[in-house]
């Protein structure tokens, strides 16, 4: 089967890769491009492991066809630091131990960089509500929710 | 030196802290390797079929087709492993059965349920290797499934062994049977107990089989190499098993195989079994390639280790003042298709944590037409609870009593005898209620429609084989080096013991997780062991790295051994000594070279017990009663730690633990249709609890040492599931007026029940 040529820009970066028309731009990112940070959990959209972010959505990557993303901009778990400075909603995870196994953290550390984006002062039950496609089975969220609280509050400051 | 020293009186200074883990930085920024992240140049991907009934005879499995799919590289069958008998025999707790393990892992004589594996297929891509799989052509004899303890038990059941008696105690089952073992623990005069009752409760309870739910797949990436040896990454909770699990299933030796753990993306006991790495071993071999082979969600549904569906009966009698007299308990657990569910291991949980002079509990473990289950955290545990903690509710309402009191009033307490024989050491089940009956939640106002449960429950921990190593850095810094694949912050734990012992900042200690070949043996990240068992290793280790350092100090100091006191990460000269000063640990590190070359230490650990945890949760929820919908207002964990060594990873596992536990309490189950098939293999139908399902779950770790270890560590990581499913369901009980039989309650069983009520 021919493959498609997509140009893209997948953390800013301008990228080029191959795929056929079937291949989800998680299959693309984890195999083709070695970017693994990005997870599967389900290749369903119902676990969350796989978000990044196309042209400023959130969305699983498991159901995004890659050959779509042509000419858009992919954010995936590698592009959130910056260089060597982590994030507070990263930092914030670190020090709340919100993470046991750590599979899901790269899907929530995307999800809640785009919460915060949109809602830099969330309450508890607006984080809770945004973060509900995002699976998480060791923590029971409690870390998780406070992490996500924390890190807007420290944002917060940092533009005040 | 021994690891068992007494340190109840120590004060710790880094012990109880709160330090960033180690491994953090990686799984923040998306680079640390789980098991699908490995690959190698020219590997293969893997795939299963799988059958397409619950209950068949295999009468033959043509593959030909599949092998000329251009792509396809090797396909395997059972027949490409060499055929190990059913021993029927269990080997131990867990009930290892090498020809059981063999047929799970490929279907030899029969599928024994919906997508039991019976093929494997490696082809350059995973489409070609699924498509080949259609081609491969089976002669079938569908046979009736069975799929419940009633339908096991009929009189006229299908029976899935040919073979397979009962063993054990408890009444003889006559021929092949769907019992496999029976157990059987008494105590006293269960005749004179009830009879001695002033009040009688019983019920009948139901509990459906679950998943885990991790949420990373299996996976693995096998490469087998021309000289015989062989290498595997993969997500696994106990390496070493891997090694020797493959090689007995694949009939290699295991020492020519090496096992690379990466890190796990959950397990909670299902990722101590192999299901992968012996047919991606099998076809690696086959077509000289190496193999990756990862699971789709569905698969580990349809495939891997649930824990048993139940049904119970329990009859508890007490006098009117509360004390408890008489308990009658019969355990009935679905193994899936071998023998092997934690039923025992219910059977001795169950009623323990109480004082009842006069008992029986019978417990038998069925095979059914489902996947064989595996270990859940405090396997078996949750489930009897269920039933003990939701008749100990009825009582604590017939006889107007607090819940927590009436426990308290029959809470075993050190010198008790659990209902398996032994008696507890120092435990801390009392100072837990007492705790929860403090915490402000319990004394929270309820409103119309809520509804407060308490439930407890305890889990014995595991000790099992350890080993550590500890060597020093030229800077003085400490690399520590276990195996144990980190599941939950252990590798945080771990440096944190060492530290404490060197007196350097945790910082400076970097733990690892080491290959099979890298690091002594292991017994698996499991049973709530890590931070016990390799704990008391480390620290051990640790204290030899001190005792070294003390000799090369004295050679430097020229000054007796004996003069030489560790102190605070300085080796300090004392016994009329002490004008010779100190040397700090970046000194006597930088000279180890002239002094006796490289400092390093290993020690290793086997300790048959471990401390019990005790665990008392608190459940307020509320029911919508026009959608049965139920939500948890607030959540209470108290259990005693012994000793919290990183308390962040302690209470994440006390609240990780709750949550699972409410999620097998108000929403998940496996649903089956009649010939077996798993309905909702997915997690849009299999509902596992999700941030806006549940509240901030409150912990309070209550510490009584554990004599068996020297900072008094007690497991932590199972006790959590265990009081959940009773404490939700008395929840429900005080919220609804409605005592639920039959997990899970979720919406429409709510609603049918309420509407039942009026
Ligand atoms: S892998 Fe995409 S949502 Fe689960
Ligand atoms: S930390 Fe394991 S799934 Fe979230």
């Amino acid at each position: 089967m021919a493959k498609i040529r997509v140009e893209t820009t997948i953390n800013g970066e301008e990228t080029e890769f191959l795929c056929n028309g079937q291949e989800s731009l998680l299959e693309v990112l984890r195999d083709g491009l070695g970017m693994t940070g990005t997870k599967e959990g389900c290749t369903t959209g119902d676990c969350g492991a796989c978000s990044v972010v196309v042209d400023g959505r959130l969305v699983p990557s498991c159901l995004v066809l890659a050959a779509e993303t042509g000419g858009r901009t992919v954010d995936t778990i590698e592009g959130v630091a910056d260089g060597q400075t982590l994030t507070p909603v990263q930092q914030q995870f670190l020090e709340h131990g919100a993470l046991q196994c750590g599979i899901c953290t790269p899907g929530f550390i995307v999800a809640a960089e785009k919460l915060l984006e949109k809602n830099p002062n969330p309450t508890e039950a607006e984080a809770r509500y945004f973060l509900a496609g995002n699976l998480c089975r060791c923590t029971g969220y409690d870390k998780i929710i406070k992490a996500v609280l924390d890190a807007a509050a420290v944002m917060r400051e940092g533009r005040a | 030196m021994s690891a068992a020293t007494d340190d109840s009186n120590r004060k710790f200074k880094q012990i109880g802290s709160r330090p960033i883990r180690h491994d953090g930085l990686d799984k923040v920024t998306g680079r640390a390797r789980f098991g699908a992240d490995f690959t190698l140049p020219g590997a293969l991907q893997g795939v299963f079929v799988r059958s397409p009934y619950a209950h068949a005879k295999i009468l033959k499995i043509d593959t030909s087709k599949a092998e000329k799919v251009p792509g396809v590289k090797a396909v395997i069958t059972a027949e490409d492993l060499p055929e190990l008998p059913m021993s029927w025999v269990s080997q131990g707790p867990a009930g290892v059965d090498s020809g059981a393990n063999q047929r799970v892992i490929l279907a030899r004589e029969k599928a024994l349920y919906h997508g039991h594996a019976f093929a494997a297929v490696a082809a350059a891509t995973r489409e070609i290797a699924v498509e080949a799989g259609r081609l491969i052509e089976v002669e079938w004899e569908v046979l009736p499934p069975v799929l419940s303890v009633d339908q096991a038990l009929a009189e006229d059941a299908p029976i899935l062994h040919e073979g397979q008696k009962t063993e054990g105690a408890g009444p003889p089952v006559e021929g092949d049977t769907n019992i496999t073992n029976q157990i059987v623990f008494e105590g006293g005069d269960l005749d004179a107990g009830f009879a001695d009752a002033d009040l009688v409760v019983e019920g009948e309870f139901e509990t459906p089989m679950v998943h885990q739910g991790y949420i990373e797949p299996h996976a693995c990436l096998v490469n087998a190499r021309e000289d015989g040896t062989s290498e595997i990454w993969c997500a696994t909770q106990g390496p070493f098993g891997v090694k020797t699990e493959t090689a007995t299933l694949t009939g290699t030796d295991p020492q020519t195989i090496k096992v690379t753990p990466s890190e796990i993306g959950g397990g909670f006991g299902g990722k101590i079994p192999v299901y992968l790495e012996p047919a991606a071993l099998a076809l690696s071999r086959k077509a000289g390639r190496p193999v990756k082979m990862t699971m789709t969600r569905e698969e580990v549904f349809r495939g891997t280790g649930p824990t048993s569906g139940s049904k119970m009966k329990l009859k508890l009698g007490a006098k009117s003042d509360g004390t408890l007299v008489a308990a009658d308990l019969r355990l009935d657990f679905e193994a899936g298709c071998f023998r092997g569910s934690p039923v025992g291991a219910a059977c001795m949980t169950t009623l323990s944590p109480y004082v009842i002079p006069n008992f029986r509990i019978l417990g038998r473990d069925i095979v059914v037409n489902k996947p064989r289950v595996a270990a859940y955290r405090a396997p078996g545990a949750p489930i009897g609870s269920f039933a003990a903690e939701s008749l100990l509710d009825e009582l604590a309402r017939k006889l107007g009593r607090d819940p927590i009191d009436l426990r308290l009033q029959n809470a075993i307490e050190e010198g008790g005898r659990a209902k398996y024989g032994p008696k507890f050491g120092p435990i801390g089940f009392k100072e837990t209620l007492e705790a929860a009956k403090a915490h402000p939640q319990y004394k929270t106002a309820l409103e119309g429609n809520q509804g407060r449960g308490v439930a407890a429950g305890f889990w014995f921990n595991a000790g099992m084989q350890s080993s550590a190593t500890v060597s020093v850095n030229p800077d003085g810094s400490a690399v520590v080096r276990t195996g144990n694949p980190d599941i939950g912050g252990s590798r945080a734990s771990m440096a944190l013991m060492c530290a404490e012992e060197l007196g350097i900042d945790v910082a400076r200690v970097r733990p690892m997780v080491g290959d099979t070949d890298s690091v002594g043996h292991c017994d698996p990240t499991g049973g709530s062991r890590v931070t016990y068992a390799t704990g008391m290793a480390v620290i051990d280790a640790t204290r030899q790295v001190i005792d070294h350092l003390r000799a090369r100090a004295a050679t430097m100091l020229d000054v007796e051994l004996d003069s030489i006191e560790w102190q605070d990460g300085n080796a300090v000269a004392v016994n009329g000594a002490s004008d010779k000063g100190s040397i700090p640990i970046e000194d006597i590190a930088r000279k180890m070279g002239a002094t006796g070359g490289p400092i390093v230490a290993s020690a290793s650990v086997s300790p048959p017990a471990a401390g019990p945890g005790f665990g008392v949760h608190v459940c307020d929820l509320e029911v919508d009663p026009e959608t049965g919908v139920s939500r948890v207002l607030r959540y209470l964990v108290v259990q005693d730690a012994g000793k919290a060594i990183h308390p962040t990873f302690v209470e994440g596992q006390y609240q990780g633990g709750a949550a699972q536990g409410i999620g097998w309490a108000l929403n998940e189950e496996y649903l089956w249709d009649e010939e077996g098939k798993v309905e909702n293999a997915g997690f849009l139908d299999y509902r596992v609890p999700v941030a806006s399902d549940l509240p901030m779950i409150d912990t309070v770790i209550v510490e009584v040492p554990n004599p068996l270890h020297p900072y008094g560590v007690r497991g932590v990581g199972e006790t959590p599931i265990v009081p959940p499913l009773g404490a939700v369901a008395n929840a429900m009980r005080d919220a609804t007026g409605v005592r639920f039989h039959r997990l899970p309650m979720s919406p429409p069983r709510v609603l049918d029940a309420l509407e039942g009520a009026e």
